[in-house]
């Protein structure tokens, strides 16, 4: 019964998704399209639901695994600099290949933000922080670092415009030509699946679970080179989208606990649904013109940030 | 059994273990006590293998720690160690099945839900399964883990300072379902204890230890003594016998 309804829901969101935009396509229509319309739907707004919903979901995954290997309930993509250093590395691949080779962006993208991501990741290490919510914090400061360090570059060679773009989570530039990379997430989201036993029993620290025979590096390691591609597969074809691998893990945990294979699928789906409502939110309220849905996003994750932040503190 | 062969360990110039050699015997309740420093985590996390030796072997059924497979070793010795402190909240219920995962990797299969059940009734936790471990006491949490490390069914199992933070009710509870899994089900326990009546009150054998050094070794009423323990903690005590129990009196 409740996955009927959960289905049902997600397939409403889709169909509404396809519907609106600055040409309304009557449900009707949806399976009887005219030329336009079919048109209208196949490179525009066919891409932005399927990239909304991988995004969405690849985010928020991303976000609780962060979670799950830093033992930390407040780190995220956006968090551990991960973001930034893919930024970085973005800015850095059209300094020295041009603006056009998205294969030189794509790699840059991936070895800057698993680097970017380990080094955090030693970071906290190192440095033993008495506080789990200065976490969160010196990684917001580590990446506007970085951040910094990229848009220094990118000043510098006349890229700003270019790299402002990247870093702002917009779905309005989607279209059949640009979106494939997106598709890269999915064998990533398989991968956290497959190992999410061995992510689960992260919680129990390193030594006891090295007392499992399970090797604490290499499955540390896995997991931060999964969520660093995956999350640059994200910012180089949707952009930025800040809070949503914080906020969906977070709110789900409220009531359901943090096992982690427990909250994969539930986190998954509800950061598909989150994004596309929020997207779809972005399309009407200034209609015919659209906010970026980072925006919209933006707004609401603060809120609830904030909300558990003060939570957090209570407890 | 689990033989231990001039084993040696050094941090930088500190030395914390120092040829240290002993027996541990199969089906026994073993106690290593000794003052602070003297190397017994160490220990413990050798024998687990958490921690390398520098030199020296340790034996666990006939072959040496380091040529064990890592999956086999995790189903024939299992290791809790002191001070888990968990951020993340999980039913005591998960905590436990965490124990399985030698076995299944994560899936849990009926057995597995039956090693789990068994172990909850152990400890006297089954009814409390469900509940989140961030609500537990101290003593509940403890017991918790020690279910976790039954269930993983293992023919040792190591316990580092299983006591801490516990008051004497829970910890003589603690001490009694150790004392079972010896008794009634044959496990082999080795643990770290601070309080030497502890020690002297429920285990079979000892392992004295005193700057990284085997101090003294054997069953409990050969070794407790008021001349041993006094050079054991330089701390004089008095050791006097109730019921058939020594108890060392050091005030």
């Amino acid at each position: 019964m409740k996955k009927i309804l959960f289905t049902g829901f997600l397939l409403i969101s889709i169909l509404l998704s396809l519907m609106v935009g600055v040409m309304f396509i009557p449900i009707n229509h949806l399976f009887a399209p005219d030329e336009t319309e079919k048109l209208l739907i196949l490179t525009l707004r066919l891409p932005r639901t399927v990239s909304l919903l991988i995004a969405g979901a690849a985010l928020s995954v991303s976000g609780l695994l962060m979670q799950q290997i830093t033992q930390n309930k407040f780190v995220s993509p956006t968090t551990a600099g991960t973001m930034a250093s893919a930024r970085l590395g973005i800015i850095l691949a059209m300094v020295f290949f041009g603006q056009q080779s998205l294969l030189h962006k794509t790699l840059f993208a991936f070895v800057f933000s698993i680097i970017g991501t380990i080094l955090f990741a030693h970071f906290l290490k190192t440095i033993q922080l008495k506080q789990s919510m200065m976490i969160p914090l010196v990684g917001l400061m580590f990446g506007n670092v970085i951040g910094a360090f990229g848009t220094f570059i990118a000043y510098q060679f006349d890229l700003i415009q270019n790299a402002t773009s990247w870093l702002q989570g917009d779905l309005s530039l989607i279209s059949s030509e640009n979106y494939g990379l997106i598709y890269i997430t999915l064998p990533l989201m398989l991968m956290i699946y497959l190992f999410s036993h061995y992510f689960s029993v992260l919680n129990l620290g390193k030594q006891q679970v090295t007392g499992l025979g399970v090797s604490f590096e290499q499955i540390e390691m896995i997991g931060i080179m999964i969520v660093a591609i995956a999350s640059a597969g994200v910012l180089l074809t949707v952009g930025n989208i800040p809070f949503i691998g914080l906020i969906i893990p977070n709110v789900l945990s409220l009531k359901s606990g943090d096992h982690f294979r427990k909250l994969l699928f539930p986190t998954a789906y509800s950061g598909a649904v989150f994004l596309i409502w929020c997207d779809i939110f972005s399309r009407i309220i200034v209609h015919p013109y659209e906010v970026p849905v980072s925006l919209t996003v933006g707004v609401i994750g603060t809120i609830l940030f904030l909300f558990l932040l003060l939570k957090g503190e209570r407890a | 059994m689990i033989e231990l062969t001039h084993v040696s360990k050094c941090y930088g110039k500190e030395s914390i273990l120092n040829d240290l050699s002993a027996m541990i015997e199969k089906g026994k309740l073993t106690a290593c006590v000794g003052p602070n420093g003297a190397g017994k985590t160490t220990l413990l996390e050798m024998i687990s293998r958490l921690n390398r030796t520098d030199s020296g072997e340790i034996y666990i059924n006939g072959g040496e720690v380091n040529e064990w497979n890592s999956g086999n070793l995790a189903k024939t010795l299992s290791i809790l160690k002191q001070s888990n402190q968990f951020t993340m909240r999980l039913t005591i219920k998960e905590l436990v099945s965490f124990g399985r995962f030698p076995y299944t990797k994560g899936k849990l299969n009926e057995y597995c839900h039956e090693v789990i059940e068994r172990s909850l009734v152990q400890v006297g936790l089954l009814e409390q399964a469900d509940q989140y471990i961030d609500t537990l006491s101290g003593g509940q949490l403890q017991r918790a883990l020690i279910a976790m490390v039954l269930a993983q069914d293992t023919e040792y199992i190591l316990l580092d300072e299983p006591l801490n933070n516990l008051d004497i009710k829970y910890s003589i509870q603690l001490m009694k379902i150790i004392r079972e899994l010896v008794d009634v089900f044959g496990k082999t326990i080795i643990t770290v204890i601070h309080d030497i009546n502890f020690a002297s009150a429920y285990a079979d054998n000892l392992i004295a230890m005193k700057d990284g050094k085997l101090f003294a070794s054997g069953p409990v009423n050969e070794i407790i003594n008021a001349e041993t323990i006094q050079s054991l903690f330089d701390t004089e005590v008095e050791v006097i016998e109730r019921k058939g129990k020594k108890v060392i009196l050091y005030y």
